[in-house]
């Protein structure tokens, strides 16, 4: 089976990211690691190929030094990484990102799709079903679990008081929860296979697309402006035995109105 | 100006979702602010009853029946039909509530309206100079961003508790609509399994009672449980909580679960570390009990309890109860 996984790069939940001059994410303040939930992603994919044989190729759109990343990925088993880079590309909005991603795909063979359902760095969450949409895939989201079996691919997807179970046709496109499983460490000598992989590096110009429809100067949305919000006040710290403590949080929960 | 304000209701088992309340307020204020016109849509097996609900809040809603919705996911019916209504009428805001659901149908409606998404919006408001500016909060709460769509249609994703549902001065009309778009490619729902049934989902509490890996165990959770119903709130639960199967991962707060932002956040045997912050530090009212006085959440909680849960946490479900008469 062959899938494609789209992960992205993302900064570290440090504490230390912040916004730039520009006011968009400053992807510099932080280091850089691959969107959890992708990776989560990239597990799947791996236990799926594991047990029906396959290939896994990851497909990023980043800056040219999301290699590092997309070599991390490849440590923990994929088979090559595909980067889709341009200067123009930067600043992109969420739905140029898709239709981009979605390019880069039609130029794959695939049978399954899998992405993480969101990313870490304040994405839309909408860029895997604006992909599935622009690709005429069956959509199957918030997975926490997936099996493919006979051409067909069954998820367990969240839903409000339990999950449902639905199924599609091959291909399509999974985005997942963390729930699939816990991404594999890579082994040593899965790090030092990962240097031999193939990254195929490509630009808008070589995916047919353009950068006056796609590139930050026509994305579809604008940061005006960016401000902190108010900080919280200071806490309140008890220290006190257990009825007291909790006659405390009564009071507390009575000044606020929420009792 | 031209153009429509269009509030989207997302239905539920008996009815629609209160989210849907607050998307629909919003879409009324703003369309009034911008002398544009609010319209609510419903799609769904039998839209009536969540029509009327959300035409309490917009003065016009119409109603789209689609029987595909009895046994597909929600978002790949609704799509084509939403963009099949919306996609004639020129420019166009549409405002829909930050749910699963609702991030499905962003995406597609994106491609099918090809409008721009600012997602997870904790507000939105019409202004004279820079048009409707959309406010999010960024990088886990430590930011507030003000943004705006470059073309005339746009896509709000609105996060629950952000706006106070008020419903208008008159209830509005309700029409059936005979849009006819086929659903998506299809994807089949063959089960349904209700293992929460009944339970609040985190994202719609307005107070939230979680337990973290202090809470030791699965009949720790009993107590959490007991709080949130003396609370009137439901239950949340840590990444470590989760991991260690003493609950459902839809009750997961912070980074790789749900960023919620209850009226109250009781944390319970929570550490409160910065992939579990990030998920709930936009919270009204932050409480914490935690025998560890050095814990991260002792640094953002406005009340800070250095206490055993199991001892505190009974001593407050008494209080409450007593007071409850």
């Amino acid at each position: 089976m062959r899938i494609v996984v789209l992960a992205k790069p993302v900064p570290d939940t440090t504490g230390s990211e912040r916004l730039g001059p520009d006011m968009r994410l400053d992807r510099g303040s932080a280091p850089t690691i691959v969107n959890p939930n992708d990776e989560h992603a990239v597990e799947q994919a791996l236990r799926l190929v594991e047990a029906v044989g396959g290939e896994v190729t990851l497909l990023t759109m980043a800056p040219p030094n999301a290699t590092e990343m997309i070599r991390k990925a490849l440590a923990m088993g994929a088979t090559r990484g595909v980067l889709v880079t341009d200067p123009a590309l930067e600043g992109a909005c969420a739905l140029a990102t898709a239709k981009v991603l979605a390019a880069a795909l039609a130029t794959l063979e695939f049978d399954l799709v899998l992405a993480g359902i969101d990313t870490s760095d304040g994405g839309a969450g909408i860029v895997a079903a604006a992909i599935a949409t622009l690709r005429g895939l069956p959509y199957l989201s918030h997975a926490t679990a997936v099996e493919v079996a006979d051409g067909r691919v069954r998820v367990r997807r969240v839903a409000p008081g339990g999950h449902d179970v639905i199924e599609a046709q091959l291909p399509a496109l999974v985005a997942v929860t963390r729930m699939v499983g816990d991404p594999r460490y890579a082994t040593l000598k899965g790090i030092m296979a990962a240097r031999s992989k193939q990254i195929a590096t490509i630009g808008l110009g070589g995916l047919g697309l353009h950068e006056a429809e796609l590139g930050g100067a026509a994305a579809t949305t604008r940061v005006l402006r960016a401000r902190v919000p108010a900080a919280r006040g200071a806490t309140r710290v008890v220290r006190a035995p257990a009825t007291e403590a909790a006659h405390e949080i009564v009071e507390f929960l009575v000044e606020r109105r929420l009792v | 100006m031209t153009g429509r304000v269009w509030a989207i209701g997302e239905p539920e088992a008996d009815g629609m979702t209160r989210l849907s309340t607050e998307v629909a307020t919003l879409a009324r204020r703003i369309a009034e602010a911008a002398g544009r016109e609010a319209v609510g849509l419903v799609v769904e097996v039998d839209a009536g009853t969540a029509a009327t609900r959300l035409a309490d809040f917009v003065p016009r809603v119409i109603a789209v029946d689609a029987i595909a919705a009895a046994d597909r996911p929600w978002a790949a019916v609704a799509a084509p039909l939403i963009a099949e209504i919306v996609g004639g009428d020129g420019p166009a805001w549409i405002v829909i509530g930050a749910t699963p659901d609702g991030h499905d149908l962003a995406g597609m409606l994106a491609v099918l309206l090809d409008a721009g998404v600012l997602s997870t919006a904790t507000d939105a408001a019409w202004d004279p100079t820079d048009g409707l500016v959309v406010e999010m909060s960024v990088l886990g709460g430590r930011a507030i961003t003000s943004c705006t769509f470059t073309g005339d249609r746009g896509i709000v994703v609105l996060r629950p508790n952000a706006v106070d549902a008020e419903p208008a001065p008159a209830p509005g009309s309700v029409e059936r609509s005979t849009a006819t778009a086929a659903a998506m490619p299809t994807v089949t729902i063959i089960d349904r399994v209700a293992s929460d049934a009944g339970a609040v989902p985190i994202e719609e509490a307005r107070i939230i009672v979680t337990g973290g890996r202090g809470v030791g165990g699965p009949g720790g959770f009993d107590l959490v449980a007991e709080l949130a119903e003396l609370l009137g709130g439901t239950v949340g639960a840590t990444r470590a909580a989760v991991d260690s199967g003493w609950i459902p991962y839809a009750r997961q707060v912070g980074q790789t679960g749900k960023t919620v932002k209850p009226a109250l956040y009781l944390a319970l045997g929570v550490s409160g570390a910065l992939q579990h912050k990030v998920g709930m530090q936009t919270a009204g009212a932050i409480v914490a009990v935690n025998r560890d006085p050095d814990a991260p959440l002792a640094a953002f909680a406005d009340l800070y309890v250095v206490g055993d849960l199991f001892e505190v946490g009974p001593a407050l479900a008494a209080e409450l109860r007593s007071r409850r008469g």
